[in-house]
């Protein structure tokens, strides 16, 4: 019985702990990625953006929560009901999961498993199916051509994701995210006879996947400019037109969810994860987990600024980005990565 | 192994029940997102027995795109529901051969494993010890050095049923404009623009 308490229960309650620890960080830390988001866009406009609720608007993410979940959920009558309200929970909970296997720093991560990555990769390539779902289950022309552009949109943009990861895994040799952190210890600065630095981290010598593949994980999130699922102009918000109250905020919070594991994806697979920028101890002695937070947030800044600044790509010039540049130009680049690591014997 | 049996049985015990929704259920993208479920309890499964690399694999390929494609399909059918079920009786010989013989191939298989345990130790391929190797670079180890030749000509096979879709497919309409973006880059002001003095009164 004691052994029966120590082998499965006691390891559950902590897992369980952790595992909700982690939810209620992640769930505050996207209350103040969307207001964040909202004032940079705001800030772009030269508006003040949400100023109103709590000091600078601090609180106005949980103001909206209270707002939608008050609120009556309407379900159309032609819909098809269960899959109607499957629909945002498959989103925001295939999203919530894959943030089990990030390591937040050294040892911080609640599932270390060997195939991290492809863990990652396979939970993100479902998160379309929240989209398909919602938008056949409302029963009507917006939503179903939202979510018909998606579901091509994301199949598109996850092969380029896909050989971007084989390029930095052909670096690393492991499938393991913790290890391919490890593994930007030494890289491009090293070689060179420097001291290990943020020019070790992968951004450097991979310099075109990291543009590629920060560029993917926009379209892959329905970010602007890539944000044609949703386009106001034109399909009213897409996929989402029939939702509202509750269903809605879940299909928002999976959305940024997914957004902001993107940005901590960028951050381990190119930007060194918890690593600090220059090796001096004063540096080292910060804890990892605020290296992996700045260079999180830096990211996301980039995916605001460019929600910000970028206008809407057209659907044809979006597949064209898709499948005729990023494609042949990362499967070059696994070729030409494989080669320089066989001729140099880095790997 | 308590929990792992626990674990079996209830992923075992989904995918048999959903896979007998794919086939009963009256509205075919139902059918489609309990055959994900299917796919999904496999993958549960196979990560029970230690191969988390084909699970997550099985996730991505069919999962992420190969059901996606057919539920894309079947959701833009436009299907006549009772004509679909008057059907069901005409083909039902043919599925019940099928089922039948499939059934025979998994008795055989099962049975020869059962009866003779030591045919899995003449299999040519030792198995590496999953504590010092992953399976991901045993997988790798295999197909890279033994089969390579194999995994080239599937490769090809691909390539050849690619291009034949495309070709398939593909049809060049001339009386369409096309967007050449490198033309559109290239464009100066000394080619785009004119610049005309028009004299009050006279119009261009």
């Amino acid at each position: 019985m004691d052994s029966f308490f120590s082998i499965y229960v006691w390891p559950g309650i902590v897992m369980v702990a952790q595992s909700l620890l982690l939810l209620v960080c992640l769930l505050v830390f996207i209350a103040y990625v969307l207001l964040a988001d909202r004032k940079i866009w705001a800030a772009v406009q030269l508006r003040r953006g949400p100023n109103v609720v709590g000091p600078f608007g601090l609180f106005q993410s949980f103001a909206d929560l209270l707002k939608f979940v008050f609120k009556e959920p309407v379900i159309p009558a032609g819909a098809n009901k269960a899959v109607f309200l499957l629909a945002p929970l498959v989103a925001v909970l295939l999203a919530l999961s894959t943030w089990a296997v990030v390591p937040l720093a050294d040892g911080w991560v609640i599932a270390n498993i060997n195939v991290g990555i492809l863990y990652i990769f396979a939970i993100s390539s479902l998160e379309v199916y929240g989209i398909i779902m919602g938008g056949w289950a409302s029963n009507s022309k917006y939503p179903f051509l939202g979510a018909l552009r998606s579901a091509a949109q994301m199949v598109s943009y996850e092969v380029s994701i896909g050989f971007v990861i084989v390029t930095v895994l052909l670096c690393v040799g492991s499938l393991n995210l913790t290890d391919i952190v490890n593994a930007q210890h030494d890289g491009l600065g090293t070689r060179m006879g420097l001291p290990a630095s943020f020019l070790d981290w992968h951004w450097l010598a991979l310099f075109p996947m990291f543009v590629v593949f920060f560029i993917s994980a926009l379209a892959e999130t329905n970010r602007p400019p890539f944000d044609l699922p949703e386009a106001e102009s034109e399909l009213v918000a897409g996929f989402m037109v029939e939702y509202g109250s509750s269903p809605y905020m879940m299909f928002m919070l999976g959305e940024y969810a997914a957004v902001c594991l993107m940005c901590a994806l960028t951050t381990i697979l190119f930007l060194g994860g918890w690593l600090p920028p220059v090796d001096i101890w004063i540096l080292n002695w910060v804890p990892g987990i605020v290296w992996f937070m700045l260079k999180s947030m830096l990211v996301f800044f980039m995916f605001a600024m460019v929600k910000a600044f970028v206008p809407r790509y057209r659907y044809d010039q979006l597949m064209r980005l898709g499948w005729k540049i990023f494609l042949p130009l990362s499967l070059a680049m696994v070729v030409i990565t494989a080669f320089v690591l066989k001729l140099t014997g880095w790997a | 192994m308590g929990l792992q049996a626990i674990f079996f049985y209830l992923f075992a015990f989904i995918a048999v029940a959903s896979a007998f929704m794919v086939i009963s259920a009256k509205n075919p993208v139902h059918s489609v997102l309990f055959l994900i479920l299917v796919f999904f309890n496999a993958a549960g499964l196979f990560l029970l027995t230690g191969a988390e690399f084909l699970a997550m694999i099985l996730l991505v390929v069919y999962i992420g795109a190969v059901a996606v494609l057919f539920l894309f399909v079947v959701m833009m059918l436009d299907i006549d529901f009772a004509e679909l079920r008057s059907g069901v009786l005409q083909y039902a010989p043919i599925g019940i051969l099928i089922g039948l013989i499939v059934a025979a191939e998994l008795v055989v298989v099962v049975g020869g494993s059962v009866l003779t345990p030591e045919a899995a130790k003449s299999i040519t391929m030792p198995i590496p010890n999953p504590a010092t190797r992953t399976n991901t670079a045993a997988l790798g180890d295999v197909l890279y050095t033994n089969y390579v030749y194999f995994f080239q000509i599937a490769g090809l096979v691909l390539l050849v049923a690619m291009i034949g879709a495309i070709v398939l497919t593909l049809r060049h309409r001339t009386n369409i404009k096309r967007q050449d973006i490198s033309q559109q880059v290239a464009r100066t002001p000394a080619t785009a623009v004119e610049v005309v003095k028009v004299k009050p009164g006279q119009g261009v």
